[in-house]
């Protein structure tokens, strides 16, 4: 059988690679890509404890649902600011998107 | 070694290669074509932990509903990001420090973590689980609130991104 | 109609008149004085109707005409306002009714209607003439409108609405508002030309110099009323239980009665409206008025008002007498009328001014009527008052014609001449032959010509009233004021009309307009005539021809008794020659008046030629005695020393603390307590927030740095406080 430890390892490089592109690519789209990236790790790494630790209680698995609603939830609406953004700047490069700056 | 480690390490390679161009191609269409090869891996792996429902899900709604987005996104906006200027900032080697800071953090607390290396689940029954799941999500005693949330917070999304997305100039 | 919609109309129509000219007609002369000659012709034949009702209705004094509204509650009585017609009032709305049509009517001609506007004349000053431009070329200068023409009529109409209100009233009360209502007026029409500073100084003297009577009446009206109850003159003054209580209780003030202290209070009313002494001095300057109108109006109409309050309240001054020995009240008037007839007859001896002579003639006339009401002779005083107001009335306005002509001449000549100045006049009876003969003729009425003028009639009875009431200083008196009148008089027409012109003005004044003239005609016609209703029945020859109208017809008003007439020829022959004597002696000093000549009685008189000229000194003694502590009183006294010292100190003080208190709660507690503490708390909020904006650049992923840095030492501290410690498994 596979270790958990397998899971575990491979949920953290998901999601270091995930970090990575958060925090280096100048594209919002991109960078939104890069928080799926890190979600799904996530999600990896509940259903790998759900598995080893907790079945066959399903506790685990109204998290990982819940996860994925969110999930889904932060892609539309950050598509969403993008695409407005876009029409109203005429840029995706999120380093531009400064309006906020104090 | 038996098989499914082979196939558990065949396919968290091809996954983390795929996440890796994500972050790296320059054409940012790539990367979301890169983006549908993780998830479909991360899908894979789900399945190998016995969580057949998530992955079908996972296919469904990552790979059919919010890669597909992200296309759209990109091909709506690639007439400005073009893929000849640079797609990552000035500062991503101090990226990489952070990130490869991350793991090794992460790393650190798991190797101090006695159950890091267990191999033993306990038994399933697939069917069962389906149906306990489902009586779980909708169970007074149980998920019903935090369901119920997600839903509204689904709504609540789908309104707000109609009305953040919604041309300005049109009526 | 009813007597009740007659009487209201009498004054209503020239109020509606006033109010129209006010409101709408003012700015279209034209209108404004058809408006105001309409009001007045609708008095005027409601008067008249009203007169002739009344001498045709048998014992209308038991029985007069009468209509009554209750007004205010008092407690558990009315305060009644209404009209009465008794024979007094008939008689003065007469000769009111035919004056102030007269004068309206007079007016337009006075005020130039018609003539252009003038080139220089602005409101509040008279019209300086305009240039006419002939066909031929060259220019000639002209009479030009009156600047404020409606204005003029508008104030007339009112005060013909007083007039009118005061004559027909039953009570003391509302005569006692047209009174006041005539004094506004008298006050806006001396000042009619307000540019002037004579003028608005004349108005001003004019209404606190009556303002001095008014108040002094108003506290008889008052006592009157707390004694009575009422203010009704029949119930007050015609009941013959109510005055002998009011004559045989004691007033406490001075002796007097209660009756002859109210009588004095009320009469002093009357010494402030018909310009008795010592109240006189506003009346010769009230001339600054719109030349004879105003003039006018002051002379024969409002002054009349006081002689007719004076006859209103006999009965109340003469309660308790009985033919003999006068009432107290009754000396006091007798001394005060006979007075000033002679004191202002001798005024008028000297004046140069063709309006002041008459102004000091008419105080002088007054005075008879109130030394005749003095020595009992009420009906002669009234007589006196009707064909006082006739003459009266026709010499100011032939003094205004005079005037006008006089001013056409000096618009020609260029002159630089005073056209109210006689001295300058002369010869004009060829100029202004119309103006000359009802001038004579009201002159001569004034001066008591025998047999054919009214004033004969009315002097010769006041005459014969003082002489057989056996008050001999009285008639002594009247009859030497009398010769003075005939000789000022004279004087005036010989310096005016006879002789030749002695300035170029005079050589070219002409005749008045028709209607100016027609009104002189009319009041001639009166000042003759108006004396036949009078006759006494003993004079010789002609008593009897005509009955003597007049004294059954007022006589029995008042009190019941026969009046005393003189059984001797002595008053008679007196005033015979007196009058005939005056006017000689006026004809005979004055005809040969050069141009530049002296006035010839300024070398025999010598010094009390001076001290008439200046009229005793009566304005400059009431200036230093009255108003100059007056003003002092206001000046140092009230507004120095009390309201700026004192009062002014206190408010200051007040003001000071306050400021102080406030400069200590300010710099104590304010500034470092309030102050300190809000600059402080905004202060810190600001550098902490400069700071702390180094975080917000709007950058998204340096957001997730910080975030992720937040993430990293959370879970370094749950790390170390729960794992390390063995907390969780």
């Amino acid at each position: 059988m596979i270790p958990l430890g397998w899971y575990l390892i491979f949920s953290a490089l998901l999601f270091c690679v995930g970090l990575f592109g958060v925090l280096s690519r100048r594209n919002a789209i991109a960078i939104l890509m890069g928080v799926e990236l890190m979600l799904n790790a996530v999600n990896v790494n509940l259903l790998a404890f759900w598995r080893y630790l907790w079945a066959p209680k399903v506790d685990g698995q109204v998290f990982v649902a819940i996860v994925l609603v969110a999930a889904a939830a932060e892609v539309v609406v950050g598509l969403g600011l993008i695409i407005s953004a876009y029409r109203r700047r005429n840029t995706v490069v999120a380093d531009e998107m400064d309006m906020l700056k104090g | 070694m038996t098989g499914l480690q082979i196939a558990f390490l065949a396919i968290a390679a091809v996954t983390l290669a795929s996440a890796v161009l994500v972050v790296s191609s320059r054409k940012i269409m790539h990367a979301a074509l890169w983006l549908v090869l993780a998830l479909g891996g991360i899908a894979a792996l789900f399945a190998t932990l016995e969580a057949s429902f998530f992955a079908a899900v996972q296919v469904m709604v990552y790979i059919g509903a919010i890669a597909i987005l992200i296309i759209f996104s990109v091909m709506l906006t690639r007439r400005v990001m073009e893929d000849t200027g640079p797609q990552n900032t000035r500062y991503w080697p101090a990226a990489l420090v952070v990130s490869l800071g991350v793991f090794g953090g992460i790393l650190f607390l798991f190797l101090q973590w006695p159950g890091f290396s267990v191999e033993s689940r306990p038994g399933l029954e697939q069917g069962d689980l389906l149906v306990r799941f489902g009586q779980a999500l909708v169970s007074p005693d149980e998920f019903v609130v935090p369901f119920e949330v997600a839903s509204i917070l689904l709504v609540a999304a789908m309104i707000g991104a109609m009305i953040i997305a919604r041309d300005p100039s049109r009526k | 109609m009813t007597f009740e919609t007659l009487v209201w109309l009498i004054p209503l129509a020239p109020l509606v008149a006033f109010g129209l000219i006010v409101l709408f007609t003012h700015p279209r002369r034209g209108l404004s004085h058809w408006t105001a000659l309409v009001g007045a012709g609708v008095s005027f034949l409601a008067s008249m109707i009203l007169f002739v009702r009344a001498i045709t209705t048998e014992g209308l004094a038991e029985n007069p005409m009468q209509v009554a509204l209750n007004w205010l509650p008092t407690g558990n009585t009315w305060l009644k306002i209404g009209a009465l017609i008794d024979p007094v009032s008939a008689v003065t709305l007469f000769f009111v009714a035919w004056t102030v049509l007269m004068i309206f009517i007079y007016s337009v001609g006075y005020h130039n209607f018609g003539q252009p506007v003038g080139d220089h004349d602005q409101p509040g000053l008279p019209p300086h003439g305009a240039t006419l431009r002939e066909k031929k070329g060259g220019s000639r200068r002209v009479p030009s409108v009156e600047p404020m023409y409606s204005r003029f009529f508008a104030l007339i109409s009112l005060f013909a609405f007083a007039m009118f209100f005061l004559v027909i009233s039953d009570n003391l009360l509302s005569l006692y508002i047209g009174w006041e209502i005539m004094g506004f007026c008298s006050y806006m029409l001396i000042g009619f030309w307000y540019g002037k500073k004579s003028a608005r100084d004349a108005a001003v003297k004019a209404f606190l110099t009556t303002r001095v009577g008014d108040v002094f009446m108003l506290l008889g009206i008052v006592g009157l009323y707390s004694a009575t109850g009422t203010l009704n003159y029949r119930a007050a003054l015609g009941d013959p239980a109510v005055l002998e209580r009011l004559a045989t209780t004691d007033s406490g003030v001075l002796g007097l009665s209660l009756a002859g202290l109210l009588g004095i209070l009320l009469f002093i009313g009357t010494i402030g409206k018909s310009a008795q002494f010592p109240l006189h001095i506003w009346l010769p300057d009230a001339m600054e008025g719109p030349t004879p109108v105003s003039a006018m109006i002051h002379a024969a109409t409002m002054v009349s008002a006081g002689v007719y309050l004076s006859i209103r309240i006999f009965p109340l001054v003469s309660a308790g007498w009985d033919g003999g020995t006068l009432t107290q009240a009754m000396q006091v008037m007798a001394f005060i009328g006979a007075f000033t007839a002679l004191f202002s007859a001798t005024i008028a001896l000297v004046q140069p001014d063709i309006k002041r002579v008459l102004a000091y003639s008419t105080i002088s006339q007054l005075g008879y009527m109130i030394a005749a009401l003095g020595v009992g002779a009420y009906v002669a005083a009234t007589f006196h008052l009707v064909t006082h107001a006739f003459f009266k009335a026709l010499l100011f306005l032939g003094s205004g014609s005079v005037i006008h002509g006089m001013e056409h001449g000096v618009l020609h000549s260029r002159e630089e001449i005073d056209p109210q100045n006689m001295f300058h006049m002369g010869g004009l009876r060829k100029k202004m032959p119309f103006t000359f003969w009802t001038f004579l003729i009201g002159g001569f009425a004034l001066s008591g010509f025998p047999l054919v003028t009214a004033g004969f009639w009315s002097k010769d009875e006041i005459l014969s009233g003082a002489f057989g009431g056996g008050n001999l200083a009285v008639f002594i008196t009247l009859a030497l004021a009398a010769l003075l009148t005939a000789f000022y008089t004279m004087r005036q027409i010989t310096l005016t009309f006879l002789g030749e012109p002695r300035s170029k003005a005079a050589e070219h004044a002409h005749e008045s307009r028709p209607v100016m003239i027609v009104p002189l005609i009319v009041l001639a016609f009166f000042a003759v005539t108006a004396g036949w209703a009078g006759i006494p029945q003993k004079f010789p020859l002609l008593g009897g021809i005509i009955p003597n109208w007049f004294d059954e017809f007022v006589g029995s008003t008042l009190r019941g008794e026969a009046l005393h007439t003189a059984e001797s020829y002595l008053p008679l022959i007196t005033s015979l020659v007196v009058s005939l004597g005056g006017l000689y002696l006026g004809w005979r000093v004055y005809r040969g008046v050069q141009k530049g000549h002296p006035d010839p009685l300024e070398k025999p008189l010598g010094f009390l030629y001076r001290v008439f000229y200046y009229k005793y000194g009566i304005d400059e003694l009431y200036q230093a005695v009255l108003v100059k502590p007056a003003v002092w009183l206001a000046e140092v006294f009230t507004y120095r020393i009390l309201d700026r010292l004192i009062l002014d100190g206190i408010v200051d003080g007040i003001g000071k603390g306050a400021v102080w208190l406030g400069m200590v709660v300010r710099n104590y507690f304010d500034k470092p307590v309030v102050n300190g503490g809000g600059d402080g708390l905004s202060r810190g909020v600001r550098r902490s927030s400069e700071v702390l904006r180094l975080l917000q650049n709007g950058r998204v992923q340096y957001y997730m740095v910080l975030t992720l840095t937040m993430v990293v030492l959370a879970g370094a501290l749950i790390t170390v406080l729960f794992i390390q410690s063995g907390r969780l498994p």
